[in-house]
């Protein structure tokens, strides 16, 4: 007698914790409008907005006189644990003063190497580059990973030096 | 034995060899088990690693200690701020500075939130597992208003980099604060749904009570730390024991279970969700001004000769970090002590005797990251 009670008990203890767990799936069920939380990505690539701190690529930003900040110092360089950033520099004369100095010709960036950690932005002492909030960056060759992040024809901004 | 036992009834069976993974999805990444059945009863468990191994110690001897820090996001990635404090505790310690209470404070703050993300990722997994893919989407949809909050102040979802050595690498969002109330408020109202869903299932329940029992002694001597040996009586939460950051003025319990079953292991995760959640709401509120970097540590570092250990507890146990300096800008050696790597391997001891189910069942809750284990 025991053993059937047991066994009806048991049967009836089964279905009740099942239907608990049906209450919750129904209730999102019933409320699928209210509790959605997923997004229509490619469709709402136009609204969508990363965090500004969102890490994505890294970004030589350039002012309207196409000048930069980068004195090509190589900190961002030394600090990069993966060799991505290969800064290519030589030395010019300063058209103002006649002394020589040193001018960056190519801050070239191996996206493909990098692993988004930040340091070479936190190393910089002019703040020349920071993380773009673009994220998209499958292509179909890797050479276009390999980026010159100084614009053609850009030069210095005067006062970054001292 | 089996054999003659076997020959006697005048049944005739016969062992062999199966290959669980290194593509298998119970296996949480590329694992491969070599199972020894009789039947579909296992006689022994070979874990076989290796296959994402990336020499993470190797590559740290050629980085600086600054370099090292973003390395570890990629051991243990589900708790990639805690390991991250890891280094830059040892560092801090070795160099002798301190860093502000505010640091200390974002720091515990971060962890906490790292401990949660990663127990519902292992919730939502574990319930995907046993055969319920319901879970898995609940498990998620929570973990990403955690990932939101770690995107908007770290600028990472997954690799944060957060940490550095004195200090951390930004000050917190302006938002922050507010964020991460909202997700207390609400996670409390969602983490009874999960006992609904999974934890009372009757299913569940069966598949789990009493299945793959490992007692006291054996996880002390298998050296299982974290929920897995919590939930056999261990008391290891190094949070307790060896207090860093702010752990040492916060009130929490550790979870304490006693008969190390799968079902106990499960347990003492969810309730460590809800001492997580107490945790964060004791310091959200009061996080003290201060300065974010420390000053006293300089832009390449080096670590006086000696050796270092800092060990700190991660979502699946006690990370120890050792390090070896030869007094240069780079350690002579470093090894990580992994939490996954001691855990897997008690895998042997406890699933002789059971179904292959039932192993699916108890991999689950041991939590491995094989990432973490190859390193």
């Amino acid at each position: 007698m025991n053993a059937i009670t047991t066994y009806f008990k048991d049967i009836f203890h089964g279905i009740k914790t099942l239907l608990t767990g049906m209450k919750v799936t129904g209730y999102y069920f019933t409320h699928a409008r209210k509790e959605i939380i997923t997004q229509q990505y490619p469709e709402n690539r136009d609204t969508l907005k990363m965090f500004d701190r969102f890490r994505g690529v890294v970004i030589m930003p350039h002012d309207e006189n196409n000048e930069h900040s980068c004195t090509g110092c190589s900190a961002c360089e030394l600090a990069c644990p993966n060799g991505s950033i290969e800064i290519m520099w030589e030395r010019l004369a300063d058209p103002e003063t006649g002394k020589k100095k040193k001018v960056i010709e190519k801050h070239v960036y191996h996206h493909s190497m990098c692993t988004l950690c930040n340091l070479c932005i936190i190393a910089c002492p002019t703040d020349a580059i920071k993380m773009g909030q673009s994220f998209e960056h499958a292509t179909f060759d890797r050479k276009d990973l390999t980026m010159v992040l100084n614009k053609p024809g850009s030069k210095i901004r005067k006062g970054v030096e001292e | 034995m089996i054999a003659e036992e076997a020959i006697k009834e005048g049944i005739k069976t016969q062992e062999y060899f199966i290959n669980m993974g290194p593509q298998h999805p119970s296996t949480h990444g590329v694992l491969r088990l070599m199972l020894e059945l009789d039947g579909e009863i296992i006689k022994k468990v070979i874990p076989h690693i290796g296959y994402v191994h990336r020499s993470i110690e190797k590559m740290c001897e050629k980085d600086t200690y600054r370099q090292i820090v973003h390395v570890t996001d990629r051991m243990d990635y589900l708790s990639n701020h805690m390991n991250n404090e890891a280094v830059c505790l040892l560092v801090e310690n070795a160099l002798e500075i301190g860093v502000s209470e505010r640091v200390k404070v974002i720091r515990t703050i971060m962890s906490e939130l790292t401990r949660l993300s990663s127990h519902q990722l292992w919730w939502g997994v574990m319930g995907m597992d046993l055969g319920a893919l319901t879970s898995f989407l609940y498990g998620f949809r929570d973990r990403e208003i955690i990932n939101d909050i770690f995107e908007e102040t770290c600028g990472a979802r997954l690799t944060m980099n957060y940490n550095t050595p004195g200090g951390v690498m930004f000050d917190i969002h302006p938002n922050f604060q507010k964020r991460v109330k909202d997700f207390i408020a609400h996670f409390k109202t969602k983490l009874p749904e999960y006992d609904d869903l999974l934890s009372d299932n009757v299913i569940f329940r069966n598949r789990t009570e009493g299945i793959g029992i490992l007692s006291k002694e054996d996880a002390i001597s298998y050296g299982i730390t974290g929920p897995t040996g919590r939930a056999s009586g261990f008391s290891n939460d190094i949070r307790k024991h060896k207090p860093y950051s702010a752990y040492d003025r916060v009130d929490f319990k550790e979870i304490l279970m006693e008969t190390g079953d799968t079902y106990s292991r499960y347990k003492a995760r969810m309730l460590e969700m809800w001492e997580s959640m107490s945790i964060i709401e004791q310091l959200i509120d009061n996080i003290p001004e201060g300065e974010i970097q420390s000053s006293a540590v300089k832009a390449v570092i080096k670590l006086p000769k000696g050796e270092f250990f800092q060990s700190v507890e991660t979502a699946r146990g006690e990370l120890g970090v050792y390090v070896v300096s030869d007094g240069t800008k780079s350690p002579y050696r470093i090894k990580f002590r992994s939490p996954g790597f001691s855990n897997l391997f008690v895998l042997d001891h406890i699933a002789k005797g059971y179904k292959i189910a039932d192993l699916v069942a108890m991999m689950s809750t041991i939590d491995i990251v094989v990432p973490d284990i190859d390193r």
